[in-house]
C-alpha cells in the first residue's frame, strides 16, 4: 500500500481513482491523519467502527436465518437432516444474495465516489447485509440486484449520499421489490425455500395465516426462537434481542427509539386485543411484537440515525408512531402484512417534521426569553 | 448566597501527566513576546519601534477598531524584533528583557473611591481591557459597553486542567481587589462559579454571586455556566475574565504596577516533570520546556492551552496572553492495521463502548494527535447532544452555520456559544467534523453582518 499511495494522491497519476483507492486503503488501515485544527485529540470511534459494530450485531440473526432456511424447507417435507446439512442448504441459498447485494451496491458507491470526488462512505456496509436479510429467500437474484440499484441510486445517492438520505436505503430496496415484483415478495409461497415448486411445502408467514382468518398454529416458544417462515433475518426474537443487546451495550444504536417503538406497538396491539373483531385483532399483543419483523425493524431499521429523528425528544414520538402504525397497517389491511416496512418508511418521511417542531419549541423558548428581558428593560 | 448548578451531560477526559503540585520559580529569561494573533479580530496599530526602551505597563500597540483597547508590555526591556508574516501581518513583538523589571508607575488606587468611568479609563491606560472577553462572539470587549453581567469561572475541567485554587495561593487579596474594581463595570451582577466539590478561598470572595457547579467537562466552561445562570439574549452583552487575570487587575490597583506574574501548568504525557511554573506573561516556551523535558522520546506536539481548544505552537513561540496551561502530547502520524475492529485499540478513549476503555473511566490516557478516522458525512446524529449541556441543539446550529443561514443561527442560539463550547464535539464526532472552526467562522460572519 505504501508504494501505491503517492500515485493516487492529489497530483498523482491516478488521482481520479483516488476515492476508490483510499476506500480500500482505509478499509485496511486507520490512516495516519493528524489533527490540524480544532481539538488536538479525538475519540477513537469512526464511522467504519460504528458500521462494523452494526454488522456484528446482525451476525446472530444471519446465522440463525441461514439455518432456518434449511430447517423450514426440510421439516415441512418431513425429512430429518443434521444441523450442518440444514445450515449448508441455507448458506447455498443465502450467500449468493449477500454477494450480489454487496457487489452491486458497493460498485455503485465506488462509482459515485469517483464521479463526485469524495471519500467512500461506509454506510453501505450495513445496508448491504440488511437488504438480503429482509427479502424472501426465493427472490431471484436479478430482482435483488435491481432493487439494490434502485435503493442506492434513488434512495441514497440522489439525495447526496450517506448522511443525506431521507428513507432507509434497505427498506427502499424492499419496498421497490415489494411493489414491482409482488408475486415474488408476498403471498403464501415465497417465505420458505422452494415452496412454490415443491408440493407439501407451505411458505406462509404467521401474519398471512392470521389474515386469512386461521389460527396462528405456532407455539410461543417457536416464535421466540424463530422456528417459523419469514424473511431470512426477521424470525428469531432471541437472536434479534442478542443483536439489540450488543447495540445497546456498545451505545451505537439509540435505545430511545427501540424502546419507544416497542411501547408504541404494544399499546396499539393491546387496544386491538380489547376490541377483538378478527383473528389479527385478537392475536395477543405481546405476540404481535414477536412476528412479522416487528422487532427486527425496531432494532435494526428504525434506529438508523440518518433517517430517524435527530432530537432526543423527537425519538420518543418517532418510535412510538412507528410501533403504532406498524400494528395498524397489519390489522386493517390484510393484504399488506408488512406493516413494519410501511411504518418505518412513513415515519422516515415525517421525521424531519417532528424534529422541526421540537426545534421550534427551543427557538420559541429563546424568543420568549428575549421578550421577557426586553419588557424588563 | 450560593446557587448549585449540576451539569449532567459531558465527558471528562483524563490524560497522563497532570502537573505536580509544586511551584517552580522560573529564573528571569532573556526574551518575552506578545502575539497580536492571540486577540481574535484585532488589527494592531503599533506605538513602538524596534530599539525602543519600554517599561512593564507601557503600551505596545492598540486596536485599530477601538483605541481604548490597548496592549501593554508584560516586562521592561528593549523591543528586539517585530515579526511579520504574510501580507505584513504582525505575528509577534519580541522584547529583550531587563534583568529586573522596571514598572511604569500608575499610582495605586482604591477601587471603592472610583466611579465606573474612572475605572474604565484606568484599565484602558494600563492595557487591561484585553483581559475581558465578550459573549457573544468570543472577542475582546468594547470598553464603551455596559455589560449585563460579568462571569468568572474559578475552575477548569479541561484535560490536564490547572488547579487555580493551588496556583493562586498568595494572590487571594489581589483577586478580591480585582473583583471590587470589576464589579463597578456592570450594573448587573458579577457571577463567580466555583467547583462544587471543593471549598476554597473563592467561596469567601465578596462582591460577587457565588455558584457551586458540579459535573463533568464542560462544567468549568464559562459559556456553559452563563447558559445555566443568565443566558444571553440577542443584543445583550456579557463579559468574562479568567481568575488569574482578575488578580493582575487587583495588583494594578493595589501596587500601581502592571505585574503579569502568573502560574502556568506545564503538563502532558510527554512531559517528564509536569509541574506548575511561576513566570510572566509572554515567556518563551522553550524556557519552560527545558525545565520540564530533558529528552524527547517521541515526535511531540506542544499546545498553547488545553488539548481541546489550544493552539499548536513550536518551541520558540511564546506563552499566549490568556494562557495558564501548556500541554505536550505525542504526535500520531501512524497507520493502524484494521484499527477499526471493535474492541481493539483499547488504549484510546471513547464515548462509545466499542472500546473496553469504558470499563475504566478513571484511567489516565496518553492520547496522541491521530484523528482515528477520516472526515465523513454526519451520520451519528445523536452523539453531539450527549456532550453538550447547553439548552441548544448543537448539530442543527452547526448545520445552520455551515450554510451561513444567519436567521437560523440567531434562532438556534449562536449568540450564546463560543468555539470552546464545541471542543468536545470535535472530540466525540465519529464523522470527524471541525465544530470549533465552523463556529468561529460563524461568529465572524455574525460580526460582519450583524455587528
Amino acid at each position: 500500500m505504501e508504494k501505491f499511495r503517492p500515485h493516487y494522491k492529489k497530483g498523482g497519476k491516478y488521482e481520479k481513482y483516488g476515492p476508490a483507492f483510499f476506500g480500500i486503503d482505509t478499509f485496511l488501515f486507520v490512516p495516519n491523519h493528524t489533527t490540524k485544527s480544532g481539538a488536538h485529540i479525538r475519540d477513537g470511534i469512526d464511522l467504519k467502527r460504528i458500521m462494523i459494530v452494526v454488522v456484528f450485531a446482525l451476525i446472530p440473526v444471519t446465522l440463525f436465518g441461514i439455518w432456518n432456511i434449511g430447517f423450514q424447507h426440510f421439516s415441512q417435507l418431513g425429512i430429518e437432516k443434521g444441523f450442518w446439512e440444514l445450515f449448508g442448504f441455507g448458506a447455498i441459498r443465502f450467500l449468493p444474495m449477500v454477494v450480489v447485494s454487496y457487489a452491486v451496491g458497493l460498485s455503485i458507491e465506488f462509482a459515485f465516489a469517483i464521479f463526485r470526488g469524495h471519500a467512500v462512505n461506509e454506510g453501505y456496509l450495513v445496508s448491504g447485509l440488511l437488504i438480503p436479510l429482509i427479502m424472501p429467500i426465493d427472490l431471484p437474484l436479478w430482482m435483488l440486484a435491481i432493487s439494490v440499484i434502485f435503493a442506492v441510486i434513488i434512495g441514497k445517492e440522489a439525495f447526496g449520499g450517506t448522511g443525506m438520505n431521507i428513507l432507509n436505503p434497505a427498506l427502499v430496496a424492499r419496498a421497490f421489490a415489494f411493489f414491482s415484483y409482488a408475486g415474488s415478495m408476498s403471498g403464501d409461497t415465497v417465505w420458505v425455500a422452494d415452496a412454490a415448486i415443491t408440493d407439501g411445502v407451505s411458505g406462509e408467514t404467521v401474519l398471512g395465516t392470521l389474515a386469512s382468518g386461521k389460527e396462528a398454529g405456532l407455539s410461543v416458544m417457536d416464535m421466540f426462537i424463530g422456528y417459523m417462515p419469514g424473511s431470512v433475518g426477521e424470525t428469531s426474537v432471541l437472536m434479534i434481542l442478542l443483536g439489540a443487546g450488543f447495540l445497546f451495550f456498545t451505545g451505537i444504536a439509540n435505545w430511545r427509539i427501540m424502546l419507544a417503538t416497542v411501547v408504541g406497538g404494544a399499546v396499539t396491539a393491546l387496544l386491538f386485543n380489547l376490541w377483538g373483531l378478527n383473528s389479527l385483532m385478537e392475536f395477543p399483543w405481546w405476540q404481535h411484537l414477536m412476528v412479522g419483523g416487528f422487532l427486527f425493524g425496531a432494532v435494526f431499521m428504525a434506529t438508523d440515525p440518518v433517517t430517524a429523528t435527530q432530537t432526543s425528544k423527537g425519538m420518543w414520538i418517532y418510535g412510538f408512531l412507528i410501533g403504532m402504525i406498524a400494528i395498524l397497517v397489519r390489522v386493517f389491511n390484510g393484504a399488506y402484512p408488512e406493516g413494519m416496512m410501511m411504518a418505518i418508511l412513513l415515519m422516515n418521511v415525517f421525521a424531519p417534521l417532528i424534529d422541526h417542531y421540537i426545534i421550534k419549541g427551543n427557538i420559541k423558548q429563546r424568543k420568549n426569553r428575549l421578550e421577557k428581558s426586553r419588557l424588563k428593560a | 448566597m450560593s446557587n448549585d448548578i449540576r451539569i449532567k451531560k459531558g465527558l471528562d477526559i483524563k490524560l497522563k501527566g497532570t502537573a505536580k503540585k509544586e511551584v517552580f520559580d522560573l529564573p528571569r529569561t532573556a526574551i518575552y513576546g506578545i502575539k497580536p494573533t492571540d486577540f481574535h479580530g484585532v488589527t494592531p496599530k503599533l506605538t513602538v519601534k524596534v530599539g525602543n526602551k519600554v517599561q512593564a505597563g507601557d503600551i505596545l500597540f492598540y486596536s485599530k477598531m477601538n483605541e481604548k483597547v490597548k496592549f501593554a508590555s508584560p516586562v521592561s526591556g528593549e523591543i528586539l524584533a517585530i515579526t511579520r508574516g504574510a501580507k505584513r501581518k504582525i505575528l509577534d513583538i519580541q522584547i529583550k528583557a531587563d534583568p529586573k523589571d522596571v514598572y511604569k508607575d500608575f499610582e495605586k488606587k482604591d477601587p471603592s473611591d472610583l466611579n465606573t468611568a474612572d475605572i474604565k479609563e484606568f484599565l484602558s491606560e494600563a492595557g487591561c481591557f484585553p483581559y475581558f472577553i465578550q459573549r457573544p462572539y468570543d472577542v475582546i470587549v468594547n470598553p464603551d459597553d455596559s455589560p449585563k453581567a460579568i462571569f468568572i469561572s474559578s475552575f477548569s475541567t479541561v484535560p490536564l486542567a490547572i488547579d487555580e485554587v493551588f496556583a493562586m495561593q498568595g494572590m487571594e487579596e489581589d483577586f478580591q481587589i480585582g473583583i471590587d474594581a470589576i464589579s463597578k463595570l456592570t450594573e448587573g451582577k458579577v457571577h463567580l462559579s466555583v467547583d462544587g466539590n471543593k471549598n476554597s478561598f473563592f467561596n469567601n470572595i465578596k462582591n460577587v454571586e457565588i455558584h457551586k457547579v458540579f459535573g463533568k467537562h464542560p462544567a468549568g466552561n464559562v459559556g456553559v455556566q452563563i447558559n445555566k445562570i443568565d443566558p444571553i439574549n440577542q443584543g445583550e452583552k456579557i463579559w468574562t475574565i479568567s481568575p488569574q487575570d482578575v488578580a493582575i487587575i487587583g495588583r494594578l490597583f493595589s501596587t500601581g504596577h502592571y505585574n503579569t506574574t502568573r502560574i502556568v501548568a506545564f503538563a502532558g504525557s510527554e512531559v517528564e516533570e509536569p509541574r506548575y511554573i511561576k513566570t510572566k506573561q509572554g515567556v518563551k516556551i522553550d524556557h519552560l520546556y527545558d525545565k520540564c523535558i530533558t529528552s524527547a522520546v517521541h515526535e511531540m506536539r506542544i499546545i498553547n492551552g488545553d488539548v481541546l481548544s489550544g493552539k499548536w505552537v513550536r518551541k520558540n513561540n511564546f506563552l499566549s496572553f490568556y494562557n495558564t496551561l501548556i500541554s505536550v502530547i505525542p504526535e500520531g502520524e501512524h497507520y493502524t492495521f484494521f484499527g477499526w475492529m471493535p474492541f481493539t485499540q483499547n488504549k484510546l478513549k471513547s464515548i462509545s463502548r466499542t472500546f473496553f476503555s469504558w470499563l475504566t473511566p478513571n484511567k489516565e490516557y496518553d492520547l496522541d494527535t491521530n484523528i482515528n478516522g477520516e472526515p465523513r458525512a454526519m451520520v451519528m446524529t445523536d452523539e453531539m447532544e450527549k456532550v453538550f449541556p447547553m439548552d441548544i441543539y448543537p448539530m442543527q446550529l452547526l448545520k445552520a452555520t455551515l450554510i451561513s443561514d444567519i436567521e437560523k443561527m440567531e434562532e438556534l442560539g449562536i449568540y450564546e456559544v463560543a468555539p470552546e463550547d464545541f471542543a468536545l464535539i470535535d472530540f466525540v464526532s465519529s464523522s470527524k467534523i471541525e465544530a470549533q472552526e465552523i463556529i468561529r467562522e460563524g461568529l465572524d460572519l455574525m460580526i460582519k453582518e450583524v455587528g
